[in-house]
């Protein structure tokens, strides 16, 4: 796996690919001045959600591809960015673009202190925990006690923002170039840290922590760090999920949300940067047309009922596992080494 | 004190349940070392198989038999057809899996009965034992299947043959294998027994908390918590640890905290027994061997 993603990130080639993506990606929304079409914003929005995801997919990505900890409970840090941006703008007056490096300095924090605990827990015990914090936010976000700021049960209503400056944009166009700068700005973030040292000490300690600190790293200060890390990339994709939604409540805070982040990883690829784009996009893909899908399953298998999106994203889950347990990235790295152009030696 | 008294039968009557879902995590974690998220869901979906019975018309004790068998075939099904493959798989690859039988089952159950709640007969009455209202029949009744339940795992692990070689496949499963026990067939008997387990579990909490595909998940929270006081290799700790959660939380919930923080004491009861004293109560101390 480690071999697989040095590839991908030193491939001369593979910077240009990128460039292009990024550029269709920043173009795509500027179609909304040739066509009318009442749906377009809903694209956006669309656009929007899938850069939210992969930006969390990438921090979680971080921490189980790149540093072989396993977290469940990454909806915990996604709700935390959320709520704070939410609360910064409604009670603090603080001006939203502001809220994203205070949600990322905050969940940074919570992070780090959950790394803590974490260092002594190793594969199925550090799942375990990390599952029970993720059941355990939704109720902790309704408690009574902290409603004054959460708003409780009814969770809270934010402004949607305008473009500064009047530049001439839609307020969901902004956002989508909000969320798309973000996610540049974290992914080059992300690969910088792991084509340096740090990122050799980081997957050093994945593919053998005793070895790694053998060799003179500091595995205890690595893992805690690259589990604030981690959750503080998440809680900014949680702070833009605030702001593009403009509403915050805790029951979308659940197990299911770390689900998917996890079925965005498996998908995309495990320690695979451009995975977490994949991932990203097919998560909301699915969940936009599992109806669709539902329909079709019911006309091509002739069964009773509708097919929710979770039993599609558990099957998804198990196939991948068997047969393709390094994603869609994965298998295309596969595939370029067949066609024997690249030489992805993994 | 009548409040305090009330609080801890309930407290125990919980925790007979948490006891339950905790054997069936031990049972999966001794057999196999991994601990099964999926355990929560699966007793779900067969609580759901035996309404669908009773519901058809079946008497209660044979719908509960029935369901009992189905889980136990298709719990040793899910080991042979999903896991054995993944024997060598790492970690990440074992508890993705567990997360997608999880959302398999739950969107399952969703689907086929809808996510309306539904109320489940229990078979026992309501009544109030003693006249004082402290202990019911009902009560009791969870509390005696549980404790049933675990004289006959201790009968089945320490007197039988097929009990002997699980223990041995579980310890040390070369030599066990040179000694002629069948170990992949163990491990699959682990996984039949937890489900049967689970099983049991979602048919006792059902006629309490009402029936519903999300039934299971905070009850599966304790039961990791009961698992993990009681020291998760051991069934007799495990079931001590979940009375001890069950008891715990109630009082903890009545008392200090209010009932909205209770899966919050959960999760700090997992994270501090896995710092403080990871082997649990009754658990021993494993040295990993480099």
């Amino acid at each position: 796996m480690a071999a697989m993603a040095h590839s991908w990130a030193t491939k001369a080639g593979i910077g240009w690919v990128a460039a292009i993506f990024w550029v269709i990606l920043a173009v795509l929304p500027l179609a909304g001045f040739v066509s009318d079409s009442p749906s377009f914003d809903y694209y956006l929005f669309m656009g929007q959600s899938m850069l939210i995801y992969a930006i969390s997919v990438l921090g979680l990505n971080l921490l189980i591809g790149f540093n072989g900890q396993i977290s469940l409970g990454h909806s915990a840090f996604f709700a935390i960015g959320a709520y704070a941006a939410a609360i910064l703008m409604n009670f603090g007056g603080v001006p939203y673009w502001l809220t994203l490096p205070m949600a990322a300095v905050i969940c940074f924090g919570a992070g780090f202190l959950f790394g803590f605990p974490a260092l002594k827990l190793e594969g199925h015990y550090l799942a375990l925990a990390t599952f029970t914090l993720a059941i355990a936010v939704p109720q902790l976000l309704k408690y009574k006690a902290i409603a004054g700021w959460t708003g409780g049960v009814g969770g809270l209503l934010l402004d949607k923002p305008d473009p500064p400056f009047g530049i001439p944009l839609s307020a969901d166009q902004w956002l989508y170039y909000l969320c798309l700068a973000v996610a540049m700005l974290l992914f080059w973030g992300v690969f910088n840290l792991l084509r340096g040292r740090s990122g050799r000490a980081i997957m050093a300690i994945r593919d053998h922590g005793m070895a790694a600190g053998t060799m003179g790293i500091d595995t205890g200060l690595y893992k805690t760090v690259t589990f604030g890390i981690s959750a503080g990339i998440t809680g900014v994709a949680g702070a833009l999920s605030a702001i593009t939604i403009a509403y915050v409540a805790p029951d979308s805070f659940t197990l299911q949300l770390s689900i998917s982040f996890l079925v965005g990883l498996v998908v995309g690829g495990i320690a695979s940067l451009p995975g977490c784009m994949i991932g990203g996009a097919f998560i909301v893909i699915v969940q936009n047309s599992s109806q669709s899908i539902s329909d079709w399953m019911k006309d091509t298998f002739a069964l009773r009922y509708d097919v929710p999106a979770w039993a599609i994203y558990g099957t998804l889950l198990l196939l991948l596992m068997f047969f393709l347990p390094n994603g869609i990235a994965g298998g295309l790295a596969l595939l370029r080494a067949r066609l024997g152009r690249g030489s992805a030696k993994s | 004190m009548d409040f305090f008294i009330q609080q801890i039968a309930a407290g125990l009557t919980n925790g007979a349940i948490y006891a339950c879902v905790a054997l069936g995590l031990v049972m999966i974690y001794v057999s196999t070392d991994h601990i099964n998220f999926a355990q929560g869901e699966m007793a779900m979906f067969a609580t759901y198989l035996a309404w669908a019975m009773i519901d058809a018309g079946l008497p209660y004790w044979v719908a509960f038999g029935a369901t009992l068998l189905i889980a136990f075939a298709s719990g040793l099904f899910i080991q042979r057809v999903i896991l054995k493959p993944l024997e060598t798989a790492p970690v990440l690859a074992l508890v993705v899996c567990f997360i997608a039988l999880l959302s398999i089952f739950n969107a399952l159950a969703g689907m086929i009965w809808s996510f309306t709640i539904k109320q489940f007969p229990s078979p026992f009455p309501r009544r109030d034992l003693f006249g004082n209202g402290l202990v019911s029949a009902q009560q009791l009744g969870v509390v005696a299947v549980t404790l049933v339940m675990l004289a006959a795992l201790t009968v089945f692990f320490r007197y039988t043959t097929l009990g002997l070689a699980m223990r041995a496949a579980a310890q040390n499963a070369t030599s066990a294998r040179l000694m002629g026990v069948r170990v992949s067939w163990m491990l699959a008997l682990g996984w039949g027994l937890a489900s049967g387990i689970g099983s049991i579990a979602g048919m006792l909490v059902a006629p309490i908390v009402f029936l519903d595909p999300n039934m299971m998940t905070g009850i599966l929270v304790y039961g990791f918590a009961g698992a993990l006081v009681g020291g998760i290799g051991n069934p007799l700790g495990a079931v001590f640890g979940g009375f001890i959660v069950g008891v715990l939380e109630n009082l903890v919930g009545s008392y200090i905290i209010g009932n909205e923080l209770k899966l919050s004491f959960a999760l700090v009861m997992v994270v501090g027994v896995l710092l403080l004293k990871p082997a649990g109560i009754f658990g021993r101390v494993i040295v990993k061997r480099v």
